[in-house]
């Protein structure tokens, strides 16, 4: 639409600095990145890593205390007027009108946006497809799933050349959730860049690159091949009755580095001197832990980020672990 | 682009039952509360009389007294020690004295004196009660001068003006309607917009194209619709179901009203940009307009009795202008020309709270 020439990005962003409370820590800290033309952009991170504050800063909702960014080569401060024009922007909360009907809801945001659903019905034809047989039905009253695909659907009905999605597959179920991002995928096809935020991290392979967000700071950006391929930390993954008294007493194992839990099992990366896999099972089978397995696993973008974050700041162990949002 | 605005919001109110069952019902609750139930009027109020020579007159006077639906004669005394214990055991609220030769005094000098004693624990029931009575004495004086020659007046002076038979239900009329229009003007819009910050949808529509002027007229326009059909729903019981006099100028009272309900639809964008939540919205458009508009209006309380303080915050109080309007229109019959100054005084507040909602609408979050 009315890009700069001269930059080849969609979103570029430089030393953003955000805080809600004088004072207090910030919801953004010098934040720098950029997001390329046609790109599937993950922001992946914890609740209240930032990745909401920085949606809204990038789509004029709020305004950064310092640092620039742009749209397209627009700054969001001074053409917000512009920018709102050519973004498709999908809060976190569901915020359609409950009370009209999934056909009302889309023929009056492609009205707030000049447009018509017969001009552009091409755009969402793929995903309101699978909404028509409920065109009828009050907003409100969709499954959490098709909300979301609704919302997806007034986002993109204006043909927005970004789209900002801020956790759209929260609180949707797991086949849903890899509907959408098949529909995310086909989308950037189009051509379309999206910058998507999400807190679950097994959401970041359907993504182009990916940036790990904590605390207000990208602590690491790459595609996630890249990433998982740099962390190269031998990972253990450890079975066990009991599994809570296993992980306290895995903390509390010299040899340990960093220990979490996923899922049914846990998650152990030890000292290098600490005499691998072998001694910890002796550890704890010295602590009582009868019938314990340990294997070694391919870390996956979790370890990378627990991993990441235990490298930024010690103190942060344990903590975090418990903080990440996994399946 | 806009009337999809208003079509959208025409939807929500049309969805909402119960608000819109709020909306419909409550000139129709109000109007009949004020219209027949919190009546001011004093009906079958007991008297008694001392009439020590009972003449033609006094006779005559009496049973006219008994035949109006106000008063209830109950007997006669002799002295007012006796009156006093009628009223002691609230008996009696009247007693009227007739002097002796009444009649006589009436036919041959032309005048005579009454004396009227009302129950005045009761303040405001004596008032009323002894007005109702003065009124029908005067009335029977009036026949007797247009009767046969000879027949001459009381000295009672009492005229009870735009509502010569005291009849009190209309009377709240204009009252009635200014507070619904206050209430409903400035509650739902700021709470229909509210709603959309509440629920998420502002910030969608904030990152849209869309002109902000577009949000406020687009939710000014079903509820300014509303607004009216609750003036007209309340018109229709006024002259259908309360025999108010027809004969105000009903055009010129719809113009006033709609202009009295933008001011109220100002107010609520006002309170709408704000406030974050529709409890706050809903508190401060009931608490913080209701009262002042109720106390402030002249409707309940003259605004002439109030101290001068209060009488200077009466003219910031949107109602009490409009209130002044609707009474000249709807009870005085008066035109245009008499309700020049309120009506540019709402035109000037209506200029300055969009001016202000105007302004203090945030373009972002």
């Amino acid at each position: 639409m009315s890009a700069t020439a001269q930059s080849d990005s969609a979103v570029r962003v430089e030393g953003l600095c955000k805080s809600y409370v004088k004072d207090g820590s910030p919801a953004l800290s010098d934040l720098s990145f950029e997001v390329g033309k046609g790109e599937l952009f993950g922001l992946i991170g914890p609740d209240g890593a930032g990745k909401t504050t920085l949606i809204r800063i990038l789509t004029t909702l709020l305004l950064a205390d310092r640092g620039t960014a742009s749209v397209q080569g627009l700054d969001v401060v001074k053409d917000f007027r512009s920018i709102r024009r050519l973004v498709g922007y999908m809060p976190g909360r569901f915020s359609l009108y409950q009370d009209l009907s999934v056909a009302e809801n889309l023929a009056f945001f492609a009205t707030v946006f000049g447009t018509t659903v017969e001009a552009n019905y091409h755009l969402v034809a793929d995903i309101y497809q699978q909404l028509e047989p409920f065109r009828d039905r009050l907003a409100g009253k969709l499954s959490g799933g098709m909300k979301q695909k609704l919302a997806l659907c007034c986002a993109l009905i204006h043909a927005p050349s970004v789209l900002f999605l801020d956790e759209p597959t929260t609180g949707v179920d797991p086949v849903s959730r890899k509907d959408f991002w098949g529909m995310l995928g086909r989308l950037r096809d189009s051509g379309i860049t999206i910058l998507v935020s999400t807190p679950y991290m097994d959401e970041a392979a359907r993504c182009d690159r990916i940036a790990l967000l904590q605390h207000g700071k990208i602590i690491a950006m790459d595609s996630l091949a890249a990433m998982l391929a740099s962390h190269a930390t031998e990972t253990f993954a450890v079975r066990g009755e009991r599994p809570f008294a296993i992980l306290q007493d895995l903390r509390a194992y010299p040899g340990t580095r960093y220990c979490f839990a996923f899922g049914q099992e846990h998650h152990l990366v030890l000292h290098h001197d600490a005499g691998g896999p072998a001694a910890a099972s002796a550890y704890l089978r010295e602590r009582g832990h009868g019938e314990v397995g340990i294997r070694r696993i391919e870390p996956n973008i979790e370890d990378v980020f627990i991993g990441l974050m235990h490298e930024q700041s010690k103190e942060l162990r344990g903590q975090a672990a418990s903080e990440l949002g996994h399946e | 682009m806009f009337f999809a605005f208003v079509r959208k919001e025409g939807k929500h109110v049309l969805r909402d039952r119960r608000s819109l069952l709020i909306l419909l019902g409550l000139p129709v609750v109000m109007m009949t509360l004020f219209g027949f139930a919190l009546s001011n009027e004093v009906k079958n109020s007991n008297f008694i009389v001392v009439d020590r020579v009972p003449d033609a007159e006094s006779i005559a006077l009496t049973a006219r007294l008994d035949e109006s639906r106000y008063f209830t004669f109950v007997g006669k005394v002799r002295d007012e020690a006796e009156i006093q214990s009628y009223f002691r055991r609230g008996a009696a609220r009247l007693a009227l004295v007739f002097p002796a030769g009444f009649d006589h005094e009436m036919r041959h000098l032309g005048h005579s004196q009454l004396r009227l004693i009302a129950d005045d624990s009761d303040p405001n029931t004596a008032n009323t009660v002894s007005s109702y009575a003065s009124v029908i004495i005067a009335q029977y004086q009036a026949e007797l001068a247009s009767g046969p020659p000879g027949s001459g007046g009381i000295s009672v002076e009492a005229r009870m003006l735009y509502n010569p038979q005291l009849k009190s239900s209309y009377m709240f009329v204009p009252g009635v309607m200014t507070l619904i229009i206050m209430l409903l003007g400035a509650m739902m819009t700021s709470v229909s917009i509210v709603r959309e910050k509440e629920r998420g949808t502002m910030e969608v529509l904030l990152v849209s194209p869309m002109n902000p002027l577009m949000v406020i007229t687009g939710k000014a326009v079903p509820y300014m619709l509303l607004c009216l059909v609750d003036v007209l729903i309340i018109l229709l019981l006024s002259y259908g179901v309360l025999d108010m006099p027809g004969g105000a100028n009903i055009p010129l009272l719809i113009a006033e009203s709609t202009l009295f309900i933008l001011t109220t639809l100002a107010l609520g964008l006002v309170i709408s940009n704000a406030v974050q939540q529709q409890q706050t919205a809903m508190f401060v458009s009931l608490v913080g307009l209701l009262m002042p508009s109720l106390v402030f209006s002249g409707f309940m309380f003259p605004i002439e009795n109030m101290p001068l303080p209060l009488q200077v915050i009466s003219h910031v109080v949107p109602t009490r202008w409009f209130y002044q309007i609707a009474s000249s229109i709807m009870i005085k019959h008066l035109g245009f020309a008499a309700v020049i100054k309120p009506t540019l005084v709402l035109v000037g507040m209506t200029l300055a709270l969009l001016m202000v909602s105007w302004r203090t609408f945030k373009q972002r979050l």
